[in-house]
């Protein structure tokens, strides 16, 4: 195949992928929608067992409500199964993506990728977890936000394929990379269930609907914390000790406060003020939740935000293909020229 | 943690109001306020907050011309900001007093820790508690063996990966206790160390460090001392004599550039052919310098981080003498090495000589004839250059920017219609300037290359220290301390084992290993009833 073709491949299979979301995240909607005016009864445990696929919990339950019941099972594993279809197509977007380029290389190298990545990292943990945590309910919220920001990408973010600049052509950026989306993407995960629990901490009492589905606090705040215990470690490496490797290696200092990494570095305090107090202050509950939403927001916005707020950050691959080299020598002999010009001057 | 609120008001002596403290109590509250656990979260979030303003504000560390920009645009601002220091957030007296107390509070936490888990360390495990049944997490069952071969086992299959407790002596206790996961609070400890690690290489690096930089054109040589650089940022303990003596030369500079497909016009493959010596005596060597590839010579790495052109232009003054030959760098103003620069001709008689102007690597005209650089790579070059002529001030003795041309004194020169004049030139193209103020040739380009050079000294304890970090984290994160015990007493129907197990990080759970336990202690042991298994904790 040629390198357009894998790129117009790359391109369809976003599509596709984005459309089959979609359905996954409409048969999610009916599946939740079906339950709105059952109360949490006998059938408390139908969610998960349906993401689960058993259906032998279902026909226990039969008795009350066989038709919300079986129509409950039926888009539920639906949606579980289209999301599992629409990942493995996300896959083959991004497998194309990294052959359109020549050479190939790694999908990581604009913000569209690091996107389509990030989106895919979400999906696929939330697909890897939910047996595991019972994630079932989590359903809906995951696949919306894959589709949503699939969307933003697509719209605003979209680049064609082009070879990176000279900085980039580093082993670095696979390691530096792909931890960064990881820890990305199970702090969203886990984001998500803070969200969710202080949702549900205001309304405790519903017995019916999506959110009496949704565990109980103490047990989203649990899930939150574990997966937030994942991404630390996993961020800390990305940020921390292969980020400032590589730009030793790149840009001559290994931390130079550029715009990205002082945000890295705010996100990383956040994150650790949040571990800090759940495991000296016993701060559990609402006001983790509350700082963990906060690491949230510093994270999305130092991905996105700063690429857009801020000229100077040398992480700028959002500007058309930066040539690092070129640019650096634009700036600095300039400002030196001005106040350290006797060398060169007389 | 503490609560400050709980201060023993009844326990006051007489003739001291209700919060009126000595000087020794006063000295102690603040050390108990600035240890205490909160503290130290407010300090973290503090210093996240306070790092914002960094990445907004441009920074005369980072990007010195933005910062002077955004002087000249805010002018009123420009003071106030400068005065809290906003154009130096990571140096200034605010940040520094965070991470400082924010240090500060991490050693007051560590060290009487430290202690403890040292004393934890040494100690030995729990006895066991008179009610095991009454734990979250305990189960028991009959056997026929004797308590102690049941204590014994559970000797050996607890000491396996456990710390096991010394038998009483004298204690007719009949109870086994272990526990493990001491490395959780060992991981904890080492990662608060790891955080004054990784300052105090910082800090080593910001002080005894430099950074220069340099401009060199193509066959040019350095040799590193002070005054071989264009520009210098010492750190403020460096001292000239940690230059190490070597010296290089770039012999040839290429690029690749890409002429064809989507990104035609953007350069890769930069590689500078470097001949280098370590020392004046040694032998010479040669690198191949490329971006992501710096060349490490002792504790010295140098980088490949700029490129340009700088055309060689001769100038023939008036009496025919060559006022000014060489090459002269000219500053990129894009991607596309559309560049910028001046040359001046200081001795040219009877009138000096400047020349300001531009230079397009690949020139081309749009459809409405105005002209357009096509190309970074130099195709068809073409330089345009204003001329003056008149005093350049080069002789007042102030230093001057190579990159700027004086025209305070000078005139434009103009042509027989009286616009100004412009010589558009390519490579061996010569144009006799009016009035008989000489001639101007442009010879050629020649490519320059923009070399950093620096010393980060402490950066290995830096990165120790981050390693140190995740290392800590992980145990501090994932390894759970637990205690278990084992308790068997013998009666008229033989013998019931009791066995229970604490997880004392919270969230864990002990369940399957109460299972496993009980297997192990079995062994091959069949036929007597199961375990009458209590769970009633919820994880």
């Amino acid at each position: 195949m040629t390198d357009a073709a894998w790129e117009t491949l790359s391109n369809q299979a976003v599509a596709v992928c984005g459309v089959v979301y979609f359905l996954a995240l409409i048969s999610h909607l009916v599946q939740w929608t079906a339950l709105r005016k059952l109360p949490v009864g006998a059938e408390a445990q139908a969610p998960v067992a349906v993401g689960a696929g058993a259906p032998s919990v279902v026909e226990d339950t039969s008795a009350h409500e066989p038709d919300v019941e079986r129509r409950t099972a039926l888009f539920g594993r639906l949606g579980l199964l289209l999301t599992v279809i629409a990942t493995a197509v996300h896959l083959v977007a991004l497998v194309g993506r990294g052959m359109a380029a020549d050479p190939n290389r790694v999908p990581w190298g604009n913000m569209y990728e690091f996107t389509l990545s990030g989106t895919f990292v979400v999906s696929l943990g939330y697909l890897l977890l939910n047996r595991r945590f019972g994630l079932a309910w989590m359903a809906p919220i995951v696949v919306g936000f894959v589709v949503v920001v699939l969307m933003v990408d697509v719209v605003w973010l979209y680049d064609p394929v082009a070879p990176l600049s000279e900085a980039l052509y580093s082993p670095w950026l696979v390691i530096h990379v792909v931890s960064a989306v990881i820890a990305t993407g199970a702090f969203t995960l886990g984001g998500i269930c803070s969200v969710l629990y202080l949702v549900k901490e205001r309304r405790p009492a519903r017995t019916t609907g999506y959110l009496a589905r949704v565990p109980e606090p103490a047990a989203l705040d649990r899930i939150s914390y574990r997966m937030h215990a994942f991404g630390f470690p996993v961020w800390t490496f990305a940020v921390l000790i292969t980020g400032p490797i590589w730009a030793h290696q790149a840009w001559s200092a290994y931390w130079s406060w550029d715009p990205k990494e002082v945000w890295a570095f705010i996100t990383w305090v956040v994150y650790a003020a949040y571990l800090h107090a759940r495991a000296t202050a016993g701060w559990k509950g609402r006001n983790a939740a509350m700082l963990a939403l906060l690491g949230l927001a510093t994270l999305w916005f130092n991905f996105i935000g700063i690429n857009f707020f801020s000229t100077t950050s040398q992480h700028s691959y959002a500007a058309p293909a930066v040539v690092e080299v070129g640019q650096a020598g634009v700036e600095t002999p300039a400002s030196a020229g001005g106040e350290l010009g006797q060398p060169l001057g007389r | 943690m503490s609560d400050p609120r709980e201060t023993q008001y009844d326990k006051l002596p007489a003739g001291r109001r209700a919060g009126e403290l000595t000087l020794r109590e006063l000295l102690r509250f603040g050390w108990r306020q600035i240890t205490s656990m909160r503290t130290a979260l407010v300090l973290l979030l503090l210093l996240a907050l306070a790092a914002v303003p960094g990445s907004i504000v441009p920074q005369e560390g980072v990007d010195a011309l933005a910062a002077s920009r955004w002087r000249e645009d805010h002018p009123r601002l420009a003071p106030v900001y400068e005065w809290l220091g906003l154009f130096d957030v990571y140096g200034s007296v605010w940040f520094s007093a965070i991470y400082l107390l924010l240090m500060i509070s991490l050693v007051g936490c560590i060290v009487p820790r430290t202690l403890v888990y040292w004393r934890a360390m040494r100690a030995q495990p729990p006895r066991a508690p008179r009610n095991l049944s009454r734990l979250p997490d305990a189960t028991s069952y009959r056997t026929d063996e004797s308590a102690d071969e049941v204590l014994a086992r559970a000797r050996t299959v607890l000491g396996r990966r456990h710390r096991v407790r010394k038998a009483d002596e004298g204690a007719a206790d009949g109870a086994v206790s272990a526990e493990r996961g001491y490395l959780r609070e060992a991981g904890n400890l080492v990662f608060h160390l790891s955080v004054v690690v990784v300052l105090v290489g910082f800090a080593i690096g910001g002080l005894f460090g430099y950074r220069g930089g340099v401009i060199l054109v193509t066959g040019d040589g350095f040799g590193n001392t002070l005054t071989s650089y264009d520009d210098f940022v010492p750190g403020s303990l460096f001292s000239p004599d940690q230059l190490d003596p070597f010296s290089f030369t770039v012999e040839d500079f290429e690029v690749d550039w890409l002429l064809s497909g989507r990104a035609a016009g953007q350069a890769r493959g930069f590689s500078a052919d470097v001949r280098y010596r370590e020392t004046r005596d040694a032998e010479e060597e040669r690198y191949d310098l490329r971006v992501n590839h710096p060349l490490t010579i002792g504790d010295t790495d140098i980088f490949l981080i700029g490129h340009g052109y700088a055309p060689v232009v001769t100038i023939r003054d008036g009496e025919g003498e060559i006022a000014y030959n060489g090459p002269t760098i000219f500053l990129p103003q894009d991607q596309s090495l559309f560049s910028f620069g001046v040359i001046k001709a200081p001795s040219a008689e009877p009138q000096e000589i400047g020349l300001e102007g531009v230079l397009y690597p690949t020139f081309g005209m749009t459809e409405d004839g105005d002209p357009v650089n096509l190309l970074g790579k130099a195709v068809d070059p073409l330089l345009s250059v204003l001329v003056h002529a008149g005093d350049l001030g080069m002789d007042e003795g102030a230093s001057q920017s190579v990159y700027v041309l004086d025209k305070g004194d000078t005139e434009q020169v103009e042509d027989e219609d009286g616009k100004p004049l412009r010589l558009d030139m390519r490579p061996g193209d010569t144009v006799e300037l009016p009035d008989g103020l000489g001639s101007v040739t442009f010879e050629g380009l020649e490519d320059w290359q923009r070399i950093q050079i620096s010393q980060t000294p402490g950066k290995l304890i830096a990165l120790g220290g981050v390693v140190m970090a995740l290392v800590g984290l992980l145990g501090s994160l994932f390894i759970r301390p637990r205690r278990v015990w084992v308790r068997a007493r013998q009666d008229g129907d033989g013998t019931l084992v009791e066995v229970a197990a604490l997880d004392r990080s919270g969230g864990g759970d002990v369940a399957p290993v109460l299972e496993d336990l009980v297997a192990a202690l079995r062994g091959d042991e069949r036929g007597n009833q199961p375990p009458e298994t209590k769970r009633d904790g919820t994880s």
